[in-house]
Parts: C-alpha cells; structure tokens; sequence
C-alpha cells in the first residue's frame, strides 16, 4: 500500500554507519557566498535572473542564495523572484519515488526571456534536473537554464552538467550524501 | 494500492493518503499547463454499464491530465448488445493491454468479480447501492480543504454532517458515511423510515425523521437526489409532501447557521430535494465538489497506476 514500496534508496529500514562531516556550517556559508558572486559575474549582473529551487532539498539553498545575492547587490536592484519547483510527477523513476504532498510548484512569473538558475542539494544521476527542464517548460520558454548545485557526486546517467557547484564530492552509489544548512555528511549504507 | 474497489478496503490510512495526494494534484490543476507526463504510456478505460455524465467525464478528464491514455467503452454500441458475456467483455478489452478499468455498474460486487478475470487495477465507479468510493473521497476532500484543515486520521473531526435524502438506495450515502466516521465526523441521517436500509440500527450514525429538528445543529447539509422512480415503489406517498418534510426551502435555508457547507452530489432535483436555488447561499460548495473530483480522481489514479511497483506499467 505505500508509495515507495521499499525500492527508495532512503527507506528507514537502511541503517546508516561510518558518518563522515564532509562541510560544516561555515563551508556551507561560503560555499553559498561564492556561487551568489558566480552567478552575478557570469551573468554580467542579474537582469532578468530567477531562481527556482527545487523541492524539496533545493528549496532552503535557493532561499539562501537569493538573501545573499539581494545583500551583495544591496537596496539599489530590484529583488531576484524566487521559485519552487516539483518535479515528482515529471520524472522517468515514477514507480519509486513518493510523491510529497506539501511540495508544490510555485512561479511567480512568466518564464519567458529569463535567465534560470535551477538550485537543487545534491547533483547525482542527473534525472531530477532532467524532470525539472520538462516542467519549467510549461511555465514559458527562458532565454537560459543554469544550475547550481552544493554537492555533485558523481555518477551521472545523463548528459547534464552544472555551472555552479559548492563541492565535488566522489562517492560509492552504497553511500548517501546528506546536505543540510549547518553541514554536509556522507554515510554508507549498511544494506545497499 | 492495486484496486479502488470501496472505502472499507482502502481504510483510513489509504484514504488519508489519497487526500494528501488529491492537495497536490489540486495545485498541477492552478498550473498554467494544468498537465503532467506522470501516467504516460497508461491506458484506462472507462466501462460504464449505467447513465453518467460527469463521474464519467470527470475520470477521463483526470486520467488525460497525467497523460495517460483513456478509452470509452460504451455498453449500448458494443457486443454486450449481441448477448457477449461480462467475463468475455473484461477479457477482450484486457488483451488489448489496458492498464486500469474504471467501472461503473448497477450490480454490487462487480468490481470485485471483474478483478479476478483481469490482471488490470479496478477502479469503483459505482456498484449499485453498494459503493461510490472516489464520491466520498472528494467529498471528504472538498470540506477538509473548505476548512483549510491538513490530510489526517482527525480532519473532519468536531463536524456535524447531515445527509437527507434516500439513504437506502444511495451508495453515496454508504461510502460517505464511512469516510465521514473514518476522518472522525459525526452523521446524522435524516430520512423517512421506508428510504432507510434496514441495517442502519448497525451503523456508526445517528437517525431522525425530522429535517426540522436537526438542521440548525449542522456543520455540513448534504442533500441526496431524490429518485423518482422511487414513488413506483411506493416508498414515498408523493414527491410533494417528500418535498415539504425533507426538501430545502427558503424556510430550512435561513435555519442553517451561517457558516453550514452545503453539499449535493448531483445531479439535482430542482423542485424535489433543491426548492431554492444554491448559488443563492454563501456556502455552498456544489461546484466545488465537481472540480474537487478531478484533483481527487487524478490522486485515486496515481496511487493505482503510478505509485507501486505492481501497479505501474502491468499490462495484460
């Protein structure tokens, strides 16, 4: 009867050992500052900017980006609109992923003409990012997409890259990587 | 979940699951592409052995906006009319490599009877006076979301529900009426004893024959459709006097509290059970509940076709 039917990397029944801090709180905080600064420098200030983070791990990172993004530029710009995305329903892995209810899609704006910077926690297999550029096609049609990411691991099965990354981190596909604001961790799964 | 077949298989939990559900798929319908490719690849048939326009419709409109694709199986062009039987109907159909059935059937039990001669899920449109489960499902989910209350064992709890009308004859009222009790709401049914089942003394509800004596105390006013081939049965002396003691009028309209929700399954008996026009109150949610059916639907849809591993993509 559930969703996920225990085929879901993250089931409980996985018990985590060996976790190891890879970031703490102040990398995390510089991490976030320095790609704020890449994104304003790569696109030559921030003239038709939108970040969209995406639900669910990618949502507090892309609210931190744009508060640090709105502080280094200061009072004179106009504020940076700020996304949510879901992407359960858009994704090739249906069947193993459970849908979370209170994870909704929320774009202030036409798309058109914007430049996006798609923000998730970790960059894996690259499917989520691939889902996300088929439901952000349904919100208009932007001048670019860009991606930021605090962690890519490695192991992608899709021709995806991203253009800002926190911290290349290889792992094992039996690890779990877990980003939270005051820290990045790195597990093995007891039972991969 | 593999079938939806009535609201006692699918028990609290599942119901609170399809609520959840149901809040997302409200929020793809506010999307300016109000589609998504969730159900590609899917097919459901729609096999409806009884008149329905907007369950129907409803279902196909749901399954169309998770892309999957739909069929109509229309029992008055079909070979059911040069005397094919159910079973060779469903296996036919099946072979054809269809993933979901959405039934609807004057037989109870049918469903239950389809699901063994086909390996695709079964989906109760209505069984008849057994079960309507996604009716009571988005009738569950149009008051919760009405309250602004959260999917959970308890939210509809503290509710006073009335429901009027034919009870006897209504799967609606059954599934309702489970639901209703399972989120934690009191029921009270009012009803002539001749359109009360006989069972009801074994049912988690209260019972009265005055509409008078109970409406000023409802949180939720739910008005059944009063059948008029019920007065052949002569369970009911004439539609008029049904109407003086159990239709709303402008009379019972002003005894309801202010904010008492009212619903209606459709569709309506206007001069029968609906004496006043419903768009005059406030609070009423009819065509609430008519958009709620599509979100509620698309969940019911998911949770079968695309959540588990032993739904998704089985084809005969």
């Amino acid at each position: 009867m559930t969703l996920s039917s225990g085929s879901h990397p993250d089931t409980s029944q996985t018990a985590t050992s060996n976790l190891v801090q890879v970031l703490g709180l102040a990398d995390v905080n510089r991490a976030i500052t320095r790609i704020a600064h890449e994104i304003i420098e790569r696109n030559r200030g921030l003239e038709g900017i939108i970040i969209v983070g995406l639900q669910r791990g990618g949502v507090w990172l892309a609210e931190r980006l744009v508060a640090t993004i709105n502080q280094i530029e200061g009072e004179t710009s106009r504020p940076i609109p700020l996304g949510r995305l879901d992407v359960s329903l858009f994704r090739d892995d249906i069947n193993l992923r459970p849908v979370t209810p209170v994870a909704v899609t929320e774009i202030p704006t036409d798309l058109t003409g914007s430049k996006v910077v798609l923000v998730d926690d970790v960059l894996f297999t690259g499917r989520t990012v691939r889902a996300a550029l088929d439901a952000l096609n349904q919100y208009g049609r932007p001048s670019s997409v860009q991606l930021a990411v605090m962690i890519d691991r490695g192991h992608r099965e899709l021709p995806i890259r991203p253009d800002y990354v926190g911290k290349n981190l290889p792992t094992g596909r039996d690890e779990d990587v877990q980003v939270q604001p005051d820290g990045v961790t790195l597990s093995k799964r007891a039972n991969p | 979940m593999k079938h939806l077949r009535s609201i006692p298989e699918l028990g609290v939990d599942g119901i609170v699951r399809i609520l959840g559900l149901a809040t997302h798929m409200a929020e793809v319908n506010r999307r300016p592409v109000p589609k998504v490719p969730a159900l590609n690849g899917r097919t459901v048939v729609s096999l409806f052995f009884e008149d329905s326009t907007r369950t129907r419709i409803s279902f196909e409109t749901a399954a169309k906006r998770l892309s999957a694709d739909t069929m109509t199986f229309s029992v008055s062009t079909s070979s059911v009319n040069k005397g094919e039987s159910l079973k060779d109907t469903i296996e036919t159909v099946s072979a054809m490599g269809v993933t979901a059935f959405v039934v609807r059937h004057k037989t109870s039990g049918i469903p239950w009877q389809l699901s063994d001669w086909t390996d695709a899920s079964i989906i109760n449109a209505g069984d008849g006076w057994h079960q309507h489960p996604t009716q009571a499902l988005l009738d569950s989910f149009t008051i919760m979301s009405t309250l602004e209350r959260t999917p959970r064992v308890d939210c509809l709890s503290g509710l006073t529900i009335g429901i009027v009308g034919d009870i006897r004859h209504s799967r609606v009222a059954r599934s309702d009426i489970q639901a209703f009790t399972a989120l934690g709401a009191k029921v009270v049914l009012v009803a002539p004893r001749t359109l009360l089942p006989p069972a009801v003394e074994g049912w988690p509800v209260e019972v009265s024959s005055s509409l008078d004596d109970v409406i000023s105390e409802l949180d939720v006013l739910y008005m059944l459709r009063m059948q008029r081939e019920r007065m052949n049965e002569a369970l009911v002396p004439n539609l008029g006097e049904y109407s003086a003691r159990y239709g709303l009028d402008d009379r019972r309209a002003k005894m309801l509290s202010h904010d008492a929700l009212l619903m209606h399954p459709g569709p309506m008996n206007r001069g029968v059970e609906m004496l006043i026009d419903p768009a005059s109150l406030p609070n009423n949610l009819i065509m609430q509940q008519v958009a709620n059916g599509v979100s509620v639907r698309m969940a019911v849809l998911f949770d079968v076709l695309g959540g588990s591993e032993t739904g998704a993509g089985v084809v005969s």
